[in-house]
């Protein structure tokens, strides 16, 4: 074939891949990408007199996190989300397991019930946390008459409160990615193993957890990201008295209308989680990864 | 003969109501290369599982090298499977599948690394080491598989089903390969197969299965020409089945009638008056223009069907049933629609109990 011909046959295939392409490209670009530009280029700008943005270049807004007020408070909440992870995987992974190898009709009912406290507004469920652990709610109540504590314990807005708030919240979105890796997990592989002499726990570690991988580091990226940068749950169950990430953002943004900092904390976490997709990257296959 | 280095004994295996492999007494010799052959749902594959250990048997013992393994795990019996569909580890290369076995029963690297080069030359892998399993065709994974299998020295292999994802040439060709290696290792290869042709090809023994019980074992030969069994006769090879009563019977030579007519053949233990079933292979089977002493038979040529090696020609029996004949060369004096006596030497054709079964090809 010449060269001219070939190529307008190239130019003539392109179009159905451009229709399927182009509307979800030209969504991307108008509501996610040129956002996160500008976002980029508001943390870069000076903070006018009165909480305007001076459109004058300024890398004051990084200099503040730096800060030790602002870096205690990254600090903390890096903790705090570490340790929401971690929680969701060591009680996820299990759970995860257990789903995988059940029938798909019990599975199905078993991811269910998981998804129906997702369907209930947070505020009403963050709420119903308050109800619970209140200085005279059913969980103070019950303790008392069961003798364990002689007066009532002091539950919310607590750090301890936080945390469960957090890991409740995102404990489904770390079980539904290892639930597909792992029932994707073929059953005679786990018998090559064993076959070859492998006990279950060795089968574990050689086989199940770096085959299910993707969906542990889905895990990581959905409730590690969501816990850094929330701002309701720490606020209800935290009463505004701990600070995290989220709420400084959204007090930059809102009340203290600082918002070159506000967005200068938000490209701090775009920046984290770019860094943990591309340490991802260096282990296994991004087409892997299980997203919902 | 050698002792047996599997025995089965009064194994059965249940499926909640499903009664899967009935009473099974199975006793596989040192060195032998055993196939269980049979249709799908026969029980075959579920037999070798419970001998790898993936499925408990519902009852009997099973013993391995002399020893009881029912309370064992898989891990902790000395046999190795290869898998149906490879089960390679997608996540490891070629080298580190191999070396599997040897390094979680933690042997030293240097031992390893040459165990695992002796295994890849002995299935013909060399210089594959650094491949994923991803980047290897069906045949390649399977040897693969097998040097995988093999570097645990199991002294019994187990084998389910192995070539049955690969193409017709290549199949054949891993048969032999198979067959050779088993022979210079000399270990006892227990083979699952639905393909009759290659339990022929393979095996020094085959059991044919249905239904959860083994209806034969006998060496390949021994079953062909001496199928016990309708179903066995059916199974393997091309068989022309005729159904009559035995209307004389001098020693073991037996004068059948047909509604179609008289046959001869040949069979212990039958007495006059019986229904029985004549099994004739159709390599055997001739035909002539005139009658042939005990046989009164007629036939019409309907069609002739090449099939590269042989010429199968299809007859009909007055009654509709249709019966084959194959020859290596075409019979030039026969011409479609033809009417012909059939016959065969009264030796090769065998009688057997009328056991029912319904017609089964694959």
């Amino acid at each position: 074939m010449s060269g001219p011909s070939a190529l307008r046959k190239k130019r003539h295939s392109r179009l159905p891949a451009l229709a399927q392409a182009g509307p979800v490209s030209v969504w991307m670009i108008l509501f996610v990408t040129l956002p996160l530009l500008f976002i980029i280029y508001i943390s870069f700008m000076t903070r006018g007199t009165f909480g305007g943005v001076v459109y004058e270049f300024s890398s004051a807004s990084y200099e503040t996190l730096l800060d030790a007020t602002y870096f205690k408070v990254i600090l903390k909440s890096f903790q705090v989300a570490v340790l929401t992870t971690v929680t969701c995987l060591l009680v996820g992974y299990p759970f995860a397991y257990y789903i995988a190898r059940k029938p798909a009709d019990v599975a199905a009912r078993l991811i269910m019930l998981l998804m129906i406290p997702m369907w209930t507004s947070s505020l009403m469920r963050l709420n119903a946390w308050m109800l619970l652990f209140q200085t005279n709610g059913p969980v103070n109540n019950a303790l008392m008459a069961l003798g364990l504590v002689h007066s009532p314990v002091k539950f919310i807005y607590t750090d301890g409160l936080v945390l469960l708030g957090l890991i409740t919240n995102f404990l489904p979105f770390a079980v539904l990615p290892m639930y597909s890796s792992i029932e994707k997990l073929q059953g005679n592989l786990l018998e090559a193993s064993a076959d070859l002499g492998a006990r279950p726990a060795v089968t574990f570690f050689k086989v199940t957890l770096p085959l299910t991988f993707p969906g542990i580091f889905s895990a990581i990226i959905l409730t590690f990201i969501p816990a850094l940068g929330t701002y309701t749950i720490t606020d209800m169950l935290g009463g505004g008295k701990v600070l995290y990430i989220g709420n400084i953002i959204k007090n930059q943004f809102g009340t203290i209308r600082n918002w070159p900092l506000g967005a200068a904390l938000s490209v701090l976490l775009l920046l984290i989680t770019a860094l943990l997709i591309f340490i991802y990257s260096r282990f296994a296959k991004i087409e892997d990864m299980e997203v919902l | 003969m050698s002792k047996s280095i599997v025995s089965l004994r009064h194994v059965d295996k249940w499926y909640g109501k499903n009664h899967v492999v009935k009473d099974m007494n199975l006793e596989i010799e040192e060195g032998e290369f055993l196939t269980l052959l049979g249709p799908s749902g026969c029980g075959k594959t579920t037999t070798l599982r419970m001998i790898a250990g993936f499925e408990d048997a519902s009852s009997g013992t099973i013993e391995v090298q002399g020893e009881r393994v029912e309370e064992k795990e898989p891990y902790q019996r000395d046999v190795n499977t290869v898998f149906q569909n490879y089960s390679l580890f997608p996540h490891m290369t070629v080298f580190e599948n191999v070396a599997y076995g040897p390094t979680i029963r933690g042997i030293r690297k240097a031992e390893i690394q040459s165990k695992v080069s002796e295994m890849l030359a002995l299935v013909q892998m060399s210089g594959y080491e650094k491949r994923k399993p991803e980047a290897l065709s069906g045949g390649q994974k399977q040897r693969v598989a097998i040097a995988r299998a093999l570097i645990n020295n199991p002294r019994v292999l187990l084998l389910d089903e192995p070539l049955g994802a690969l193409d017709l040439k290549l199949r054949k060709q891993m048969q032999i390969e198979l067959k050779r290696l088993q022979k210079k290792l000399g270990i006892t290869f227990v083979y699952v197969t639905h393909d009759q042709e290659e339990a022929m090809t393979m095996s020094d023994r085959i059991a044919v299965m249905r239904d959860g019980v083994i209806l034969q074992m006998d060496s390949p030969m021994e079953m062909y020409d001496h199928p016990k069994s309708r179903f066995v006769a059916d199974f393997l090879g091309e068989s022309n089945i005729l159904f009559g009563t035995i209307t004389a019977a001098e020693g073991r030579r037996l004068t059948i009638h047909t509604p179609d007519g008289d046959v001869l053949a040949t069979g212990q233990g039958f007495g006059v008056g019986e229904e029985i079933c004549v099994s004739i292979r159709s390599e055997y089977l001739n035909v002539s223009k005139t009658p042939v002493e005990g046989f009164s038979v007629k036939a019409r040529v309907k069609d002739f069907i090449y099939v590269g090696t042989v010429i199968k020609t299809n007859l009909d029996l007055p009654c509709g049933q249709e019966i084959k004949l194959s020859r290596f060369e075409h019979d030039a004096s026969l011409h479609e629609g033809d009417e012909v006596y059939i016959h065969w030497d009264a030796e090769k054709a065998v009688a057997i109990h009328d056991d029912g079964a319904a017609e089964v090809r694959l």
